[in-house]
């Protein structure tokens, strides 16, 4: 049923309008700036505005040339997509299950809320003492590598657990887990418990009514939540310089590297590039969840 | 099509301590129309779902046919059910809703739909095959639902409060249809109802539940003429319960005769003395709220022709009788 049309209102405009006024001055104006930044030339010393693709080709120079391998530029942004798809893929997995066991195990809605807050307890402390606090458990001769040797389960220390891929895909999915959990909680939450009982009475599996009625109900949540890790995990270069030992790039860091240097149109460049590869992520993500009920 | 028996031996649902469902037995005829009545919490619900396999049956036995079906799950037992809300999927377009429970048997696509058509066409809503549950009315829900319920070729549909969603025009409207489709399809219906005249005019078996246990069974004549116990009388709407000495009895309130009781006039038989509560015209007759000593308030219903005959104000004092042959000594067991 279709809404009918609204007139025109003052106060429900008046009500949109301070998060409007804040979203204008704060992310269009701003982002507006970049790209037009990124098309403009400097030197050593200056900016100079105009327009040349110039940030654009030195960042991808040689590139072509060395195909089929590729240079430092790609290689960093395919190592964040990696670590994209990664962290993704565990996050929704785990926070959908997290999702699910809160809206249809948990009965009581104050037990609930509890566990939800509980899941907020990553963010009860800083960023750094957070990523800090890693070193103890999983170094050389942290926690982890001890227990393991006095098991007798491994004899040398485990090299990958602190500064490696792995350590940087855990520290991620430990904090964005979190992201998933909520919206996809939400979605569940509004579905009716009447329909598992009739997709039980119609025969579906318990696996059957997961993918026939559970994930497509809770889809609004799985992209909100996927959206949120996605970016979170493509724009940072903390958390991967930190737990990466700075040995690992990213197109963040590229970015970070270039302002360091002044060199703005470059790192405009590589924000538009970096924009525009998540954009591109999100956009396919969407599409394949549709996809599916077209099966 | 033709529905089977079902029988519900000594089943009984218990919650911890609380008894939902106590032991009860029924036997409902293949292809008959059965209502299971009951004002709320009074175990019709439950047993509706031990029936469909959705509670587990404590104790006894759940019969259909010649199978027990007490421990299947729901697809297995032949039994389809329609839930209150209808609980269709809001992602999936009626078509799909209907050919559900054959996709997850696994039939291509072609052939499930062919045959969600069909049972879109039997309950007329073939022009809405390609909407979601959203953008339709609750008339047109419930006949999705339905559709969806019988594409199996259950012998037993199963309705859970199916009308209490509609307004009252609609309810009586799709009441006739659900009736049509039973007669038609044949097969066994069991509806859980706490309106007894939605009962009374559907089914061929009213099932009166009260606290867990079947107060009575019978057709609606039966229960309705013949009320066994207090309870009935009181939920089956109509009656009188009036304490004589020997015990308790009911009796229709259009069966009582008011006479005025003017001065010192003998009451004559079993008649007793009351005084005029109030008054109200229904159209067809008009109801008599009478007050006959302790805690005895009885409501009789005389036709508009003798009530201008005999007008009555509150406050008359009128003597009230009834004809042996309508009085009906209640059980105080069930």
């Amino acid at each position: 049923m279709a809404k009918k049309d609204q007139p025109f209102s003052l106060p429900a405009w008046a009500q949109a309008a301070p998060f409007g006024v804040v979203f204008a001055l704060f992310f269009i104006i701003p982002l507006a700036f970049v790209v037009m930044v990124s098309f403009w030339d400097y030197n050593d010393y200056a900016i100079l505005p105009g327009f040349t693709v110039r940030s654009y080709v030195e960042t991808f120079e040689g590139c072509y040339d060395q195909l089929p391998d590729l240079c430092t530029i790609l290689k960093t942004y395919v190592s964040t997509v990696k670590f994209c798809f990664l962290v993704w893929l565990f996050t929704l997995v785990i926070g959908f299950t997290i999702a699910y066991f809160l809206a249809f195990h948990v009965q009581s809605v104050t037990t609930q809320m509890t566990l939800a807050i509980i899941c907020t307890i990553p963010f009860w402390t800083s960023n750094v003492i957070r990523m800090i606090s890693w070193i103890p458990l999983l170094g050389r001769n942290g926690l982890v590598n001890q227990g393991l040797i006095k098991l007798g389960i491994i004899k040398e220390p485990l090299e990958w657990l602190l500064y490696s891929d792995f350590a940087v895909v855990l520290a991620f999915v430990h904090l964005f887990t979190f992201f998933m959990v909520i919206p996809i909680f939400n979605s569940m939450a509004r579905i009716d418990k009447r329909l598992l009982e009739a997709a039980y009475d119609a025969g579906a599996t318990g696996w059957q009514t997961l993918w026939n009625v559970v994930i497509p109900l809770a889809k609004p949540g799985i992209v909100i939540g996927s959206i949120f890790v996605i970016t979170i995990v493509m724009g940072d270069f903390v958390t991967v310089g930190v737990m990466g030992g700075q040995q690992i790039a990213s197109a963040g860091k590229i970015i970070e590297t270039r302002l360091n240097a002044l060199q703005f149109p470059p790192a405009a460049a590589n924000a538009v590039i970096l924009l525009a590869i998540t954009l591109l992520i999100i956009t396919a993500l969407n599409r394949f969840v549709d996809i599916r009920k077209e099966l | 099509m033709k529905g089977s028996t079902l029988e519900l031996v000594k089943v009984t649902k218990r919650y911890g301590q609380t008894t939902a469902v106590d032991a009860i037995d029924l036997k409902v005829e293949g292809g008959a129309y059965c209502c299971l009545l009951g004002p709320s919490g009074c175990g019709k619900s439950t047993t509706l779902r031990m029936i469909a396999g959705h509670e587990a049956v404590t104790d006894g036995d759940v019969l259909l046919g010649p199978h027990n079906v007490t421990d299947l799950p729901p697809a297995q037992r032949g039994t389809a059910m329609m839930f209150q809300s209808y609980a269709l999927f809001p992602h999936l377009t009626c078509v799909d809703n209907v050919a559900f429970s054959l996709k997850m048997r696994g039939i291509d696509k072609e052939t499930r739909r062919a045959k969600a058509m069909e049972l879109l066409d039997l309950v007329a809503m073939t022009p809405y095959a390609e909407r979601l549950p959203a953008q339709l009315s609750g008339g047109q829900q419930q006949r999705v639902a339905l559709a969806r319920a019988l594409i199996t070729e259950p012998q037993i549909l199963l309705l859970d409060e199916p009308l209490s969603a509609l307004d009252p025009f609609l309810r009586i409207k799709m009441r006739a249809e659900l009736k049509r489709l039973q007669k038609e399809l044949g097969i066994t219906f069991v509806h859980v109802t706490h309106g007894q005249d939605e009962a009374m005019a559907l089914a061929d078996l009213v099932v009166v539940m009260n606290q867990g246990i079947i107060e009575q069974a019978g057709t609606p004549r039966e229960v309705f003429n013949a009320p066994r116990t207090a309870f009935v009388a009181r939920f089956m709407g109509g009656h009188n319960v009036i304490d004589v000495p020997q015990g308790q009895i009911a009796v229709r309130a259009d069966r009582l005769s008011l006479t005025p009781l003017e001065g010192a006039t003998a009451l004559v038989g079993s008649a007793m003395p009351a005084v005029v509560r109030d008054v109200e015209y229904q159209g067809s007759f008009v109801q008599v709220g009478l007050e006959a000593g302790q805690a005895n308030e009885l409501a009789a219903q005389i036709s508009e022709a003798a009530f201008d005959a005999m007008p009555l104000q509150p406050g008359d004092r009128v003597a009230v009788s009834w004809v042996e042959a309508d009085a009906h000594r209640l059980s105080t067991v069930a």
